[in-house]
């Protein structure tokens, strides 16, 4: 598809090129009776004139527009010459002719009279000007004069963007130019240049050019806009074709951003997971662990712009990183030895328990912090956006957040699969008391495993900083959320959780157009609770006995 | 005597229909009298404003019993309980919109003003039949009865149990408050149902009305409290408290489970349904910040304080935990949440049995007590 239209676009130019090179050799005279036409009287003619001369799209007629809006365009009285003059002393003007750039030195004022402007010519000015941008030695500011052109477009242009259009070299410009041109061609008066027009953008396939598209099929007054039949079917065509690659671009776009909205709730809900089948214990408190990290990240980015020189400032992410892991780890770790491990075996005191500590955390960091959104600032390697084709653009902390959670997560399970603490933790999820008379220490491994878990939200709490704002709050809006994820993939399951994070994310992202963010959860929670009807230990059960227990 | 009066008398030891009795008269007469009869001036004068906080606590201490039945004996901890009481709630409150009538600040004779506000053009199908008190009575109990007969019956046949149930009852109350923020839901919204005026043609914001409110309440609490009684005492109650401590064995030995928690749990819904559609009156307002998760899982911590499976306790402690609350938001907001959570902790920490259970043992070390109670045995 794209090669294709790369392929038609080459063409389009080489057809284009010799003819118009043809065309330029002839606008030397054309552009000298563009100029003396200028020398007129009314205001009404000058007007005429200036578009005229803009048509001819030569760059010359840039300083000459410029000095007569500015008052510097003037003609010879002894010859009728229109040349570009310079103050140069008293009454003294140093002039130049506009067609060969020829210096023809100062004079004064009394042998020249001025081609003289008023406001509304000055406007008129200002406007070709701004279409003269399309030749301007820099690319980006060519890019932007083509886009400009693009929201306000008039045929009158088409002249001046189809020559800058042959003139250009970079790559990027010459397809947003030809782009303008046909989005121009499409108020051009002659209908075959209209269907050619129609024809090349339904090649684009580019959504934004849908609403020119559009406006061929409106109404107007008796008729449509665009009287010719044959060239409203052909934009019909290219409508619908841009509408099947929206909707497409749509599935990408939405799947991207439920795997970035999954891969957050992966980093919240994977401790969830691994306390719950390892101790069997609901962490109420588990939502705090994100917000603690989160506040940790914002403390260490105020630490990194108090102490350190500005050129260090992207690090502190990466500072933020461990020094979450470390804080909610250490409070995840007091909280088992302080309080869960005299809860053993009464899982819903536990659940209350925690609860309380929730509450007494967040009020402690709203006390320390103050209740209003504390905001955690991107670094520049995190922030902005890649678009990946026209229509289709991503902000980067997303796709760094779903390759970090990625990270996360396979470190986890290599340390669950290959270390000596990893196994431990899965002989105790299997059978507890069996595990103890093995010689491993439960009591150790319970309290480590806790803290890891706080740790990988403290983590998590550090990649949510960079999407959204830190109050202490956050926790509380993920806790529902991880909980579902983990009833849903099945407790105490690594690949359960993964899955569970993901399907989730996507499905609330698809359900979210059709449904409304809210209704979107809603749907889910309900769906969830329908689900474990079929399966109520989750997608991934751990089967056997001692999971009965 | 009858049967039925003798299987009435049976509901308390002697003590316990003492203690009913006195605490009835205490706040059924000498509340009301004091507010009532006894003239400002007085030292013993009741504010009014007492009687409507009092009022409000019987409500919770209602929601505290349902949850009780269900956690205290039948071991389901349901975090969940606050939508049977929002429902009850806005149930009620339906009813008290439609009273209004033509005289809310649209003038609309049929439509409350928030319907008016969104351009709705006429009543929503299911606000029909809000203008008869009967069938919002009816409303109050089947709605929550009816959520929680579907929730519980696909909960319990698949046999969620435990920490799961209590997560899942939390996404359900979680989904609710969602629900209900939403405008579409012709719930009002965020700003849920207020402005109300009357009720069965009584002003709510004159005295004798407040003071009305308080005494059905502290009847019905009264009346909630026996019926639990009745029902804890029976056979299923013997039933329940055996699932709460051995499901298993009970299921081998023949009996539905499923049902019996289902019945109950139903039960407790259509009490929290009562309890919210009491409250509503009494505070004016009704919106889904009663559906918050939080609020549900505080009614848990009403019940652990006052002490499990006593129904005793969980109005002891709705009283407790809520006066602590009127005394801390009030004197130092910042503390109350510290509080709060300390309180979560120590309970299931120190305090298994709660208050009552605290108590209980206490009064065992004394020896005279304990020569009494060997005597009667």
């Amino acid at each position: 598809m794209r090669l294709f239209s790369a392929l038609l676009f080459a063409m389009s130019l080489t057809v284009a090129v010799p003819e118009v090179r043809a065309q330029s050799a002839s606008d030397g005279a054309a552009f000298a009776d563009g100029l003396a036409a200028l020398n007129t009287k009314g205001f009404d003619d000058k007007a005429a004139a200036i578009n005229a001369l803009a048509g001819l799209g030569d760059p010359r007629a840039v300083d000459v527009l410029q000095a007569m809006s500015e008052g510097l365009l003037f003609y010879r009285k002894e010859d009728g010459l229109v040349v570009v003059a310079k103050e140069a002393g008293r009454r003294q003007y140093d002039i130049t002719d506009p067609v060969s750039a020829e210096n023809l030195g100062v004079v004064s004022s009394r042998d020249l009279r001025k081609i003289s402007a008023n406001n509304r010519l000055r406007q008129l000015i200002r406007g070709v000007l701004g279409q003269f941008a399309l030749l301007d030695e820099d690319v980006d500011r060519r890019i932007a004069a083509a886009l400009d052109l693009m929201k306000s477009p008039s045929a009158e242009a088409i002249p001046l963007v189809s020559a800058a259009l042959t003139q250009e070299e970079d790559p990027a410009a010459q397809k947003v130019f030809q782009t303008t041109l046909s989005v121009l061609e499409l108020r051009a008066d002659d209908p075959a240049t209209r269907l050619q027009a129609v024809e090349q953008l339904a090649s684009f396939v580019d959504p934004t050019l849908k609403t020119h598209l559009e406006r061929l099929l409106l109404h107007n007054g008796d008729g449509f806009v665009e009287p010719d039949e044959g060239i409203r079917n052909a934009a019909a065509v290219a409508i619908e074709r841009i509408d099947r690659r929206i909707a497409y671009l749509t599935v990408i776009e939405n799947l991207v951003f439920g795997i970035s909205l999954g891969s957050v709730l992966l980093l919240a809900a994977i401790g969830l997971a691994i306390t719950f089948g390892v101790m069997g214990v609901i962490n109420m408190a588990h939502g705090e662990m994100i917000m603690i990290g989160a506040y940790s990240a914002f403390v260490v980015q105020q630490a990194f712009r108090q102490f350190l020189p500005p050129e260090l400032f992207g690090f502190y992410v990466v500072a933020a990183v461990p020094a979450a892991f470390l804080l909610a780890g250490t409070v995840g770790l007091i909280i088992e030895r302080g309080c869960i491990r005299f809860l053993y075996g009464r899982p819903l005191e536990t659940l209350l328990a925690t609860w309380g500590i929730s509450l007494i955390l967040q009020q402690a960091v709203r006390s320390l912090f103050g209740a209003n959104n504390r905001e955690v600032a991107n670094p520049a390697w995190l922030a902005g956006s890649i678009e990946i084709t026209s229509g289709l653009t991503f902000t980067v902390n997303r796709l760094y957040i779903i390759a970090f959670s990625l990270i996360v997560v396979a470190l986890l399970a290599a340390l669950m699969r290959y270390s000596r603490f990893g196994l431990n933790m899965r002989a105790v999820t299997q059978n507890r008391s069996m595990a103890a008379s093995m010689g491993i220490a439960t009591g150790r491994v319970d309290a480590l495993t806790f803290g890891l878990g706080s740790g990988i939200a403290g983590i998590g709490g550090v990649a949510l900083s960079q999407i959204s704002n830190v109050s202490p709050n956050l926790g509380q809006s993920f806790i529902v959320d991880s909980f579902m994820v983990v009833v849903f993939g099945g407790v105490g399951s690594l690949w359960g959780t993964i899955v569970g994070a993901f399907s989730l994310g996507i499905v609330n992202k698809f359900l979210e157009p059709f449904s409304g963010a809210i209704l979107g959860k809603i749907i889910v929670l309900i769906a969830i609770i329908l689900f474990i009807q079929k399966r109520p230990r989750g997608l991934f059960a751990l089967r056997g006995r001692a999971a009965e227990a | 005597m009858s049967p039925v009066m003798g299987r009435l008398v049976a509901l308390e030891s002697r003590r316990g229909w003492q203690v009913v009795c006195g605490l009835a008269v205490v706040f059924l007469l000498v509340v009301p009298i004091l507010n009532q009869v006894v003239p400002p001036s007085s030292p013993f004068h009741m504010p009014t404003f007492w009687v409507v906080i009092l009022g409000k606590y019987m409500c919770f201490a209602i929601l505290a019993l349902s949850l009780d039945l269900i956690w205290g004996y039948a071991g389901v901890l349901s975090l969940g309980q606050g939508a049977f009481f929002g429902l009850g709630g806005y149930a009620m409150g339906m009813y008290m919109m439609r009273q209004i009538g033509d005289r809310g600040v649209y003038g609309d004779p049929v439509l409350p003003d928030f319907m008016v506000f969104l351009n709705w053009k006429e009543l929503p199908w299911y606000w029909q039949g809000f203008d008869m008190f009967w069938f919002t009575v009816l409303m109050v109990m089947l709605v929550p009865g009816l959520l929680a007969f579907v929730f519980g019956w696909l909960a319990f046949r698949s046999r969620i149990s435990g920490v799961y149930f209590s997560i899942i009852s939390q996404a359900m109350v979680f989904a609710m408050m969602l629900a209900f923020f939403r405008n579409e839901m012709g719930f009002g919204g965020n700003n849920g149902l207020t402005d109300f005026k009357d009720l069965l043609g009584f002003n709510l914001s004159r005295d004798s009305t407040k003071v009305g409110l308080y005494v059905v309440s502290t009847a019905t609490l009264i009346l909630v409290y026996l019926t639990c009684r009745f029902v804890v005492r029976s056979k299923l109650g013997r039933v329940m408290v055996a699932i709460r401590d051995a499901e298993d064995r009970v299921r081998f030995l023949g009996y539905s489970v499923a049902w019996t928690k289902l019945f109950i749990f139903t039960l407790a819904a259509v009490i929290a349904g009562i309890a919210g559609a009491l409250y509503v009156p009494q505070v004016g307002i009704i919106n889904p910040g009663e559906f918050a998760p939080a609020k549900s899982i505080e009614v848990a911590v009403w019940v652990a304080v006052g002490g499990r499976g006593t129904l005793f306790g969980a109005i002891a402690g709705a009283f407790a935990v809520n006066g602590a609350k009127s005394f801390f938001t009030g004197a130092a907001p910042e503390i109350w949440l510290f509080f709060l959570g300390a309180l979560f902790v120590v309970v299931t920490l120190f305090l298994p049995k709660g208050i009552i259970g605290a108590l209980s043992s206490l009064r065992r070390r004394l020896p005279g007590v304990r020569q009494r109670e060997t005597k009667v045995a």
